[in-house]
């Protein structure tokens, strides 16, 4: 065993720099649309693909989240603790499915030509060369930390953005959104986008 | 001739395909004597092909206004 980890002074101070960082967090529901309304939004149709069932499990866990607002303990930071609810909520819609599911598909195994090669689980495992899966879930990764990354950014900011490149508005309708003219919509892109990519840098890799 | 902040929002433009010729025009001189902006350009391209790549996907305002009133309802 290491030596150092019995150590009950360097315990301590373990406990006491972990006490001092939590510091207690608080809920406000009215900003949770704004704030994580995207970020849970990805992250459920990157679990579901579907957008329908997204946006409904995003709801879902917002009202989940207002029930159970006395629950909260203030250990987490909100945003941690909406993901953990939706998470929950992607199992609960998977077992909804799949018992629906359950019945067809016990007939199928039993219908189906035993001789037949690919019968065995060996035989119907995903191809282990495939790039496809991996390169799917790295665009996953990215596609969350431009969203934390956006979060971080100032609110007018994120909404220009936002509006711009992920929803691909034309110029004039988000400057009518925002009440600004042009030459300050660039202005706040460009920052936005200065902003990004130092965020993007530290969290994600050299751009 | 122009400064780098104007030529780096012109670049900032040309990502989404909107500067005009002359602001083309203008950043293309630029940035043979800048190298500073340069690594700006090609930072900033970068940027887009991830934001690309990442296929990110939002709820729209409308959707928005509607989950806010129906949370402020529930909150009541």
């Amino acid at each position: 065993m290491n030596p150092k980890l019995n150590n009950p002074s360097q315990k301590k101070s373990i406990t006491f720099e972990y006490t001092t960082r939590m510091t207690k967090q608080l809920l406000n529901p009215d900003t949770w649309v704004d704030r994580y309304s995207d970020y849970l939004f990805n992250y459920a149709i990157s679990r579901v693909n579907d957008a329908e069932i997204a946006k409904d499990l995003v709801q879902e866990t917002f009202f989940a989240g207002l029930k159970s607002a006395k629950n909260f303990k203030g250990e987490a930071a909100e945003r941690t603790w909406l993901i953990s609810i939706l998470k929950r909520k992607v199992i609960d819609h998977y077992r909804k499915i799949n018992s629906q599911k359950a019945k067809s598909m016990v007939r199928i195994t039993q219908t189906r030509d035993t001789e037949q090669r690919g019968d065995f689980m060996e035989q119907q495992v995903a191809d282990p060369t495939s790039l496809l899966e991996n390169s799917a879930l790295e665009n996953e990764e990215l596609g969350i930390a431009i969203q934390e990354c956006i979060n971080k950014l100032p609110k007018k900011h994120a909404l220009a953005f936002t509006l711009k490149t992920i929803n691909g508005l034309s110029t004039e309708e988000v400057c009518k959104e925002l009440n600004i003219n042009p030459s300050n919509l660039w202005v706040i892109i460009h920052r936005a986008r200065t902003a990004l990519m130092d965020c993007l840098n530290t969290n994600w890799f050299k751009i | 001739m122009r400064n780098c902040r104007q030529a780096e929002i012109i670049c900032t433009k040309i990502q989404y395909k909107e500067a005009t010729f002359l602001e083309k025009l203008q950043i293309r001189l630029h940035l043979l004597l800048c190298r500073t902006c340069r690594a700006f350009v090609k930072k900033n391209s970068r940027l887009t092909a991830l934001c690309d790549k990442a296929n990110l996907k939002t709820l729209g305002l409308e959707e928005k206004e509607r989950l806010k009133k129906k949370l402020s309802g529930k909150q009541q």
